[in-house]
């Protein structure tokens, strides 16, 4: 061999999986794109505006935040672009823009950087956000406009070009979520229109169907754990359905609440948010069985219509806790006290 | 009708599955490797105490000859691998990067290179008397450890083996020694079986064989003599299978208890080369002085295995296979877990088993940024030992040591890099947890 040549010293293993964070969140991005793309289709302008300012407010707030501290831009992980993308797709449609973006800068300043950027954030940035904005303006972010809407390609609503610091004003045809109609009228949506997402709610709260066409590949990619939507579902369906049976009355059928509001959306993308949640198989199972039961529980007897979001903050909230729980028994710890 | 037998197959809870990059040569027969103009033999080929040399400079030695002697019982005999002149006996380079002492042998260019032969050990002997010959073969676990082979076989009073494990896993990417070993040496693998379960009293033994060698297990099955009582078990593809930790959990359904030994579960486990080269080395009274190894990688240009003069120096080796121009990484033993060479003036030893050289392009996915760790949880997913790579690579970042080695196990990780190789934030965890390991007994042995 020619001399001269300079051989490299690493340590073991010399080689890597492939697989790389930039690599994942690219996925997520991906898996998202066909509930995007039906938001836009649902809520035309809308939609698109809502989703563009809500990415742009938090890939710009991580860009500038990262010159601020004279560190290298992390905007090439695409995580920042997954929080704004699922950040825009829990809004109301019709939410002023300036809303949007304030919340956007919330996202990923309180929710993200200040716990230390990716990896360290305890809640997922997006629900972050979002939060804010519901204790802020609790009355924008419940007015919600129709969708498939005549002329949403051409024309926007009212509320959404509202000057900064304004308070919006509503076109006579905002609607009620089947979740507020099911809990202030007790009116029952067809199953069908639900999970084809043919009624109002937010974003991307609406198509089922898509949503778990992007979960679904995500899973088979490895690169979601499928154990969080599956408990968060069943814990839904089971619980729900307990209630059902009680008095299906006063409660909402199981298949109801698995496909209104939130959940979905929030049980594929949100919950499983892999910094926010966690890391053992028992200890997903738990986080999810938490989150399914909150849900139900403040949507039933919460002030609340929807409870998803608080649901995976508190879950968010228990996931280290929960692997420190249900740490598994390392190899031979049997045998260590059989031994002793 | 495979892929349903498949699913059957046995193996144990977590790993990973790296790709094989064994088909380039697991179908080449093995050949056998020139003598280097000058040999380096290092006298610490085992773990255990360096071996004391009982030739001087200027000696002429036959091929075969002791040229080390046992330094006590942690310890085994070395042999001269050719027949030829004693340049030196003096330091030299060795894999840990430290300096080791070694004998430098200059083989006769016109000898013919037979072999000497010692006193045979008969199979008749006594368990305590084969100990006595293995320790005096010099044979050590040529799996990789190299952990002298009669040590592991002393079995203590009250103590007993049930069970003696082959294994022919060979779960490493790229090697394929143990592969070939097992093809062209089972007559030589049951005669060192044979030993093994006299000395260790075992009732039967189980050689296994990973499903991706169909045609060793078939071979071995077809040439089981009908006198041993035992099987051949073909176990899942998956990394680290042949750690002997994960075939006890495979195999029997045992686990060796945490800082605890095999024998506590009455089960001894023994590469399968190891049990050729007893099965080769005893009968005719002889020492070790070649072994398998795989020369492969994608910068070698000749490829294949090679029955290799032990201190043959690596840079002949690498010369007489022939590199790419672009050759980048060179490391002793395969992908997972082995070291990179800190030199081309080190030797191959007893405990190598394969030399694999990289190209840039190869070696270039290892030099992807490191991200902060976004608790995928891929690596508690691949752990073998059920440990919690993430939250210890955590600890380590931050010296926390103590909490590591007490509350989250450490010093059970036995550093099979699984979880480094899943990593997407490409952490180093296993190379933090070695230093990690390392500071504990540090602070151990101050404490003590």
């Amino acid at each position: 061999m020619a001399s001269g040549k300079t051989l490299e010293i690493r340590t073991s293993p010399h080689i890597l999986s492939g697989y790389s964070v930039d690599t994942i969140m690219f996925n997520v991005v991906l898996a998202l794109l066909p509930v995007a793309g039906f938001c836009v289709f649902a809520f035309g302008l809308a939609g698109l505006l809502t989703l563009s300012v809500a990415v742009v407010s938090c890939v710009v707030t991580e860009d500038l935040i990262c010159r601020a501290t004279s560190k290298p831009s992390t905007v090439g992980d695409w995580s920042v672009t997954i929080t704004g993308l699922l950040y825009g797709l829990t809004l109301p449609p019709g939410l002023p823009l300036w809303m949007t973006a304030v919340g956007g800068v919330i996202c990923v300043a309180l929710g993200k950087t200040l716990f230390g950027g990716l990896g360290y954030n305890t809640f997922n940035p997006a629900l972050v956000g979002r939060a804010v904005l519901q204790a802020a303006f609790p009355v924008a972010m419940t007015s919600w406009i129709p969708g498939f809407a005549a002329g949403r390609f051409s024309s926007l609503p009212l509320s959404t070009l509202t000057l900064p610091f304004t308070s919006p004003e509503y076109d006579a045809i905002t609607s009620a979520t089947p979740l507020a109609l099911w809990k202030f009228s007790r009116e029952a949506t067809a199953t069908s229109d639900l999970a084809m997402g043919f009624i109002s709610g937010s974003a991307g709260e609406t198509s089922s169907v898509f949503i778990l066409i992007g979960g679904l590949y995500l899973i088979a990619r490895n690169m979601m754990n499928w154990r969080i939507p599956a408990a968060i579902f069943a814990s839904v369906f089971v619980f729900s359905g307990a209630l059902y049976l009680v008095d299906p009355t006063r409660y909402a059928s199981p298949i109801f609440m698995l496909f209104s509001g939130g959940l979905m959306l929030g049980a594929t993308f949100m919950a499983t948010d892999m910094v926010s949640s966690p890391m053992t198989s028992r200890g997903c199972y738990l986080y999810g069985a938490l989150i399914g039961v909150v849900t139900i529980v403040i949507r039933t007897w919460g002030g609340l219509p929807e409870g998803v979001m608080y649901a995976i903050l508190l879950g968010n909230a228990f996931a280290p806790h929960l692997d420190r729980w249900t740490r598994p028994t390392i190899y031979g710890a049997k045998g260590k006290e059989a031994a002793t | 009708m495979r892929p349903m037998r498949l699913l059957g197959l046995k193996t144990f809870r977590h790993g990973v599955h790296p790709p094989e990059s064994k088909d380039e040569t697991s179908g080449l027969p093995i050949r056998q490797f020139p003598f280097a103009p000058l040999l380096i033999i290092p006298l610490v080929q085992h773990m255990g105490a360096p071996s004391i040399p009982v030739v001087e400079e200027g000696q002429e030695v036959e091929r075969g000859q002791r040229i080390g002697r046992p330094d006590g019982f942690m310890s085994v005999s070395m042999h001269a691998p050719a027949s030829g002149l004693v340049r030196r006996v003096a330091l030299a380079p060795s894999i840990t990067g430290r300096m080791v002492p070694a004998v430098y042998l200059e083989p006769f260019p016109g000898s013919t290179q037979e072999i000497e032969n010692g006193t045979p050990c008969p199979l008749d002997s006594t368990p305590d008397e084969i100990i006595a010959a293995i320790q005096d073969a010099g044979v050590v676990g040529l799996g990789g450890a190299a952990f002298p082979t009669h040590v592991k076989l002393k079995i203590p009073e009250g103590k007993f083996v049930d069970t003696l494990i082959i294994n022919g896993v060979e779960c490493e990417p790229f090697l394929t020694t143990d592969h070939r070993v097992m093809l062209e040496e089972s007559k030589d693998i049951f005669t060192g079986i044979r030993y093994l379960l006299k000395v260790t009293g075992a009732e039967r033994v189980i050689i296994a064989v990973e499903a991706n060698k169909p045609d060793a297990a078939e071979h071995l099955r077809e040439t089981f003599p009908a006198d041993l009582n035992g099987s051949v078990e073909v176990l899942q593809v998956k990394y680290p299978q042949g750690a002997e930790k994960m075939l006890f959990s495979a195999l029997l359904d045992r686990e060796v208890p945490s800082r605890g030994l095999p024998l506590d579960i009455h089960a001894l486990c023994c590469n399968v080369a190891t049990a050729a080269q007893l099965g080769q080395l005893l009968p005719r009274g002889r020492g070790i002085q070649e072994r398998v190894i795989t020369v492969t990688g994608p910068a070698v240009k000749r490829k294949g295995n090679y029955r290799i003069p032990i201190g043959t120096p690596l840079r002949f080796l690498l010369e007489h296979v022939g590199v790419a121009d672009d050759v980048n990484r060179v490391f002793l033993g395969g992908p997972m877990m082995g070291a990179t060479a800190p030199s081309l003036e080190v030797s191959i030893t007893k405990g190598t088993s394969g030399v694999t050289a990289f190209t840039n392009t190869a070696a270039e996915r290892t030099h992807s940024p490191v991200y902060p760790c976004i608790r995928c949880g891929y690596c508690v997913d691949a752990c073998p030992i059920f440990l919690d790579p993430s939250t210890l690579g955590r600890l380590a970042a931050t010296e926390q040591f103590s909490t590591m080695a007490d509350e989250y196990n450490l010093m059970d990780c036995f550093e099979c890099g699984s979880c480094s190789f899943v990593c997407p934030s490409h952490i180093p965890l296993v190379q933090r947890f070695r230093a990690s390991k390392a500071a504990v007994r540090k602070s151990k042995a101050g404490a003590a």
